[in-house]
């Protein structure tokens, strides 16, 4: 006899769908991977990103309203604050700028410290970079490689400047001092053996299986979407945008520098690893192009003097300096009126400063274009789609610092 | 700015509301609020100007017509070069300017924070909300008569203030960062010391105990 059986449970499960609801995870504001106060609140299906909104301004210090009360020579401290990775790329690209409004012109002396702190930054910052991005996709030695090099660089900017971090060592119309003595013989050294310190530290994440599982193919940055979301440096040219201000534009005399500009073909966050690799070799490369042919004279541009603070012996002995100094102190450099906007290719991308003088010792309005605050705005289309541990590699591939980002 | 880039001329033949703008570097132009969406999207199509380094505002200080002007810097990812679009808003009381959202994804979190900062509104935005502040903050602080020191506001969450009666306070200046006056120099004002500062010229320093 045959039996008939009926199935009423699996029938009704193969109707409607089990109905599902998506997670609400807040990412930080103090989650190791975002490297400082990023928080991302995200929408999960599972283990996919369905939604994210970065919310960022942790950090936020009102820069800029600051810099609408005090003199521009006062103000160069704060942008060591900006990118507090690279502050040495800060205060010289605040300083161009400056300069570009008051029609100074410093001597070459000057734009090859210049060029040479700021390519000093770049890798210092570059390591810190790769450092952290290989503890977020799990790789720990790099850091410890990365932060030992970077210790050294640490030493030499402690030998100019008079302090590790926060070097502010530009002045508008020049830098704080000169060079010390030996001090190139020491940078050069450094570079001889940094390189094949640097090709083992790259051959720890290049060919590594968990890194590329990691990396390749995840966070995928069209050429198109870099540049309509603002994307630059590394984040951009990874994309396959060779732009590079450096070269477009060229100031402080890059243009007497050879150098190439490495980009990526399929701009994902791999490809961003390995531009910033090939960057620290060819800032190596400046490097090593400034010290052979480091230029004589001046470290500040001789007719600076209602900008430039005066040497402090002659304060204290000259009649002439003295009276300048104060004049400076309380009234501030005598800039004329206008407006300039000056771009400067940093470690994170490019930095602008806009700033509009009604004259007199004071910027009426002092815009930051911060290059981390435009990396992250594409963070919202880039993530969609990723699962959680993709983000944080996404995150760490786009090196960003909230100092900067939030101003 | 070479002869080679300057926009300007065919731009005022498309656009006659177009004028020169005085600058001290790359070119510049002024736009009336109406048309700069059309010479925006002119510039970046027909001029190659595609990539918008920067947005921001500028708050000429109240009482001044017009307050505020929105300034637009893009760059030429071909021939690298600049130019400046600045935009009057048009009504000082209720600033607003047409969202450069549609031309630019990167318009999108520059507007948020002009809006932030300076109050101004970008109609035609997907989702104008604070970006830096946190939201319900009730001022604008890049406006010029906010203080620089700030001014007290209750905490973005009403219960931790229940709980602990915290409070955002404005920043103590007394003897603080040197603040010196912009715009016009006069030596008395213009010296640069903390401007609440308890004790000055005319007023003898408390004595200390």
């Amino acid at each position: 006899m045959a039996t008939e059986f009926s199935y009423p449970d699996s029938a009704a499960k193969a109707g409607p769908e089990l109905e599902t609801e998506k997670l609400s995870l807040s990412m930080g504001p103090s989650h190791p991977s975002t490297h400082g106060v990023l928080r991302l609140q995200l929408e999960l299906d599972g283990e996919v990103v369905t939604k994210c909104e970065p919310i960022i301004g942790y950090l936020h210090r009102g820069d800029e309203k600051i810099a609408e009360n005090m003199t521009y020579n006062q103000f160069v401290p704060y942008t060591d604050r900006l990118d507090y990775i690279a502050p040495l790329a800060n205060n010289m690209a605040y300083a161009i700028a400056v300069e570009k409004l008051a029609k100074l012109e410093v001597p070459a002396r000057c734009q090859a410290i210049r060029v040479l702190t700021a390519e000093l930054a770049r890798i210092s910052s570059h390591l810190l970079g790769l450092g952290a991005f290989g503890i977020d996709t799990g790789a720990w030695t790099v850091f410890m490689y990365t932060f030992t090099e970077r210790e050294k660089l640490y030493r030499l900017f402690e030998e100019l400047t008079g302090a590790r971090f926060t070097t502010s060592y530009s002045r508008i119309g020049g830098v704080a001092r000169d060079i010390p003595e030996g001090w190139l013989g020491r940078v050069n050294a450094f570079c001889d053996q940094f390189l094949p310190i640097l090709e083992e530290i790259l051959s720890l994440l290049t060919r590594n299986k968990i890194f590329m599982d990691r990396t390749v193919g995840i966070g995928v940055i069209s050429k198109e979407d870099a540049i309509a979301y603002g994307l630059t440096g590394p984040n951009l040219r990874g994309s396959g945008v060779g732009l590079d201000l450096r070269k477009d534009r060229p100031y402080s005399g890059y243009e007497q520098y050879e150098f190439d500009v490495p980009v990526g073909t399929t701009g994902d966050s791999y490809d961003r690893y390995l531009v910033r690799g090939e960057e620290m070799r060819q800032s190596v490369r400046i490097i090593r192009q400034v010290i052979a042919r480091f230029p004589d004279g001046l470290w500040y541009a001789g007719d600076a003097k209602r900008i430039f603070a005066p040497p402090k012996d002659k304060v204290l002995t000259s009649m002439e300096e003295l009276i300048q100094n104060f004049m400076l102190v309380t009234e501030g450099p005598l800039m004329p009126a206008g407006e300039v906007y000056f771009e400067a290719e940093n470690p994170k991308g490019v930095l602008g400063f806009y700033v509009v003088s009604k004259g007199g010792g004071v910027p009426w309005r002092l815009k930051i274009r911060a290059p981390s605050f435009c990396n992250l705005s594409i963070l919202p289309k880039l993530c969609v789609g990723a699962m959680v541990s993709d983000v944080v590699a996404i995150l760490g591939s786009l090196d960003f610092v909230m100092g900067e980002c939030d101003r | 700015m070479s002869a080679a880039t300057a926009v300007t001329p065919a731009l005022s033949e498309k656009f006659p509301q177009v004028a020169p703008r005085a600058s001290l570097d790359h070119e510049a132009i002024n736009v009336p609020a109406g048309a700069v969406l059309d010479v925006l999207r002119t510039l970046r199509d027909a001029h190659g100007f595609d990539f918008l380094a920067d947005l921001t505002a500028i708050d000429w200080a109240e009482g001044t017509t017009p307050r505020f002007t929105i300034v637009y810097h893009l760059r030429s990812t071909t021939t690298h070069a600049y130019v400046r679009v600045a935009a009057d808003c048009p009504d000082s009381a209720a600033p607003a300017m047409p969202s450069a959202c549609g031309l630019w994804a990167a318009a999108d979190w520059h507007e948020r924070e002009v809006f932030d900062m300076f109050g101004i509104r970008f109609p035609g935005h997907p989702d104008l909300r604070r970006i830096l502040m946190w939201d319900g903050y009730p001022h604008h602080p890049l406006r010029k008569e906010f203080p620089l020191a700030g001014v007290e506001t209750e905490l973005p969450d009403a219960a931790i203030a229940a709980e602990t009666g915290a409070k955002v306070i404005a920043a103590p200046m007394a003897g603080g960062p040197f603040v010196a006056s912009s715009g016009e120099i006069n030596l008395t004002e213009a010296e640069p010391r903390a401007k609440d500062e308890s004790w000055n010229e005319g007023r003898a320093k408390p004595a200390q105990d």
